[in-house]
């Protein structure tokens, strides 16, 4: 794919989701050195999309160019103008608010901002109001962006957060060829929307029991979202060769193992990368992204 | 009848292989309760049977009956989610983006809109191989509510702890900081936090550490692969001192854990060695800091 060709026709970067079912594969260790290894050459913006627990940040020491409040628009009852007619406690298809007495409570952790409440008020007491959930941050190193966000601690969906970065993302980075969003463990919808608009998903995980269980599971959501992906073997030597066995019965790529490596662990502790270290990763990264650059080839636009 | 909740934050810390090590020590005196109900491993070292099976209904999805839909567009225009597009003229629910909040059913004139209710999962309560019971679950892929699966599986480990006389619940959590990991902390006695020594655990361990602190529950930690970093084992034990959280153990990076795993087993029947030595005292420890604890 030349450079020009994916813009022009899709005005946007290729996206590429780094995901795992298992938590603690490497998601955050290949998201930091691939995107440190693509930055060598061209612009790339590497988005933590790990909005609970983002920690690609500490593998850089980047400017921080741009920050914002991530917000989520919550109702906000009002007394003057509340005739207590019960109407929004019954709307509310998530428990966020309730009567009592002469009151109306709003617990702000339930509310999914739908705006039924706010909009079916026959009075409008209960006005949408924004509420600050966390920190949106823009880092830059050289050719090497950086979005984070991050939740404060206490609030519980993910979900918004993910979904605002994400725009933020397509609204100042359109002209970037190559985002990486790293993503949350697991399966459920902060996963869902971190990968749904992913041009191709990488799969890593371990050749151990845990990791071809929460494989299958991963596999299985992508499948349903119907993306393209591929797999990469992290820790390759421990365990057995039943991740292996598994994806070739089920026809899925493997783009690469990157072996298990107690040097490895050590320098992912102390927040270094990988890459320069081992020429052999640094092949595998080269791997790794001319594959996922081919699938925009066969992709329709 | 305690509750001792296991996490981490960051995941990939050890967490399934401690808490099932501590399920076997613990023996018929534990239930276990696998509430990582996004990607549960539990089941891989406990030999469930799977007596139990119930499905878990929970959330709902706009479904639009196009015979009766006059195309007027309320829907499309009031979904806050961008879930309902216009696809070949008719008006049609994605349902990945649906959140399901009954907005626009409400709001449909000609009543064609409905609300279906979600098969979010289903939860099992297992006879296992220590001589109890665990409850587990497996949520349907990308399904919402986690957190109230979360609760399910914690309330039936209750009720069958109370039933029969248990003195421990043990909660294997998830990773995060999120809705799950609230709902798996709330009405807990104790918490492990197991960790381990690199930017990434310890960043982790300090944000979900807040969250526990706001539960006011106790605390000890297990820092996992403790030789990989000396230097952030010790900031680890810094932070412990400071936030006073019971050290527990320091771990030694060992693939023992690994090999343990590829046999459906723990550690702790795998191998007597040092590791095993040391997952025992930390449980041990456990008992009489869940026991010692004056706010539950």
């Amino acid at each position: 794919m030349k450079p020009s060709d994916w813009l022009m026709i899709n005005q946007q970067p290729f996206k590429i989701a780094i995901a795992s079912g298992k938590g603690g594969t490497g998601k955050t260790t290949l998201s930091v050195n691939l995107a440190a290894y693509i930055a060598e050459q061209e612009d790339v913006v590497l988005v933590d999309l790990d909005v609970e627990e983002p920690n690609s940040g500490l593998f850089f020491e980047g400017k921080l160019v741009h920050e914002e409040d991530n917000l989520k628009m919550i109702p906000q009852w009002d007394e003057s103008l509340c005739t207590l007619c019960g109407l929004c406690p019954k709307v509310c298809n998530f428990h966020a608010i309730m009567q009592l007495g002469p009151t109306i409570l709003v617990f702000p952790e339930l509310c999914h901002s739908c705006y039924a409440c706010a909009e079916l008020c026959p009075v409008n007491a209960l006005p949408m109001t924004p509420k600050v959930i966390g920190k949106l941050r823009d880092y830059q190193v050289d050719k090497l962006h950086f979005v984070e966000s991050r939740l404060n601690i206490g609030e519980e969906q993910a979900v918004a957060s993910i979904a605002k970065t994400k725009k933020y993302v397509a609204g100042k980075y359109a002209e970037v060829r190559i985002a990486l969003f790293d993503s949350p463990p697991g399966t459920s919808c902060p996963v869902i929307e971190a990968t749904k608009d992913a041009d191709f998903v990488i799969l890593i995980t371990e050749p151990t029991p845990f990791g071809l269980h929460d494989l299958t599971l991963a596999v299985e959501t992508m499948r349903k979202l119907e993306k393209p992906f591929g797999v990469v073997v992290n820790r390759d030597g421990i365990g057995n060769d039943e991740v292996l066995r598994y994806c070739k019965a089920e026809n899925i790529p493997v783009l690469a193992r990157i072996p298990n490596s107690r040097k490895i662990a050590e320098l992912y502790s102390a927040g270094k990368l990988i890459y320069p270290e081992f020429p052999e990763i640094r092949e595998s990264l080269g791997h790794i992204l001319d594959y996922c650059l081919s699938t925009a080839e066969r992709s329709p636009a | 009848m305690k509750e001792i909740v296991i996490i981490s934050g960051k995941g990939g810390t050890g967490k399934t292989s401690i808490t099932a090590s501590f399920a076997v020590l613990g023996g018929t005196n534990v239930v276990l309760a696998d509430c990582d109900v996004d990607a549960a491993d539990m089941h891989l070292l406990m030999q469930p049977d799977f007596g139990n099976e119930h499905d878990f209904y929970s959330g709902e999805l706009a479904y639009i009956d196009q015979s009766n839909c006059t195309r007027c567009g309320l829907c499309r225009q009031i979904c806050r989610f961008d879930a309902i597009s216009v696809i070949d003229g008719e008006y049609v629910v994605a349902p990945i983006d649906c959140e399901g909040c009954g907005y626009c059913a409400r709001v449909c004139p000609t009543k064609t809109i409905i609300n279906k209710k979600l098969l979010a999962g289903k939860w099992y309560i297992s006879n296992i191989k220590t001589g109890s019971q665990m409850v587990h679950a497996r949520l349907e892929t990308g399904a919402d509510n986690s957190g109230k699966l979360v609760a399910k599986v914690k309330d039936e480990a209750k009720a069958i702890a109370l039933g029969k006389r248990k003195d421990y619940i043990l909660v294997d959590g998830s990773p995060g900081v999120g809705c799950p990991v609230v709902s798996s902390l709330s009405g807990a006695n104790f918490v492990v936090l197991v960790t381990e020594p690199s930017v990434s655990g310890l960043h982790d361990l300090k944000r979900v550490h807040q969250l526990v602190k706001k539960f006011n529950i106790r605390a000890g930690c297990i820092i996992n692969k403790a030789d990989i970093n000396p230097g952030l084992s010790n900031d680890i034990k810094l932070f412990l001192e400071k936030e006073n959280i019971a050290h527990l153990a320091d771990l030694p990076y060992n693939e023992d854990f690994t090999m343990a795993m590829t046999q459906g087993e723990t550690i702790v029947e795998y191998r007597q060695g040092t590791l095993t030595a040391l997952i025992k005292e930390s449980w041990e420890k456990i008992k009489v800091l869940t026991n010692q604890n004056k706010i539950k």
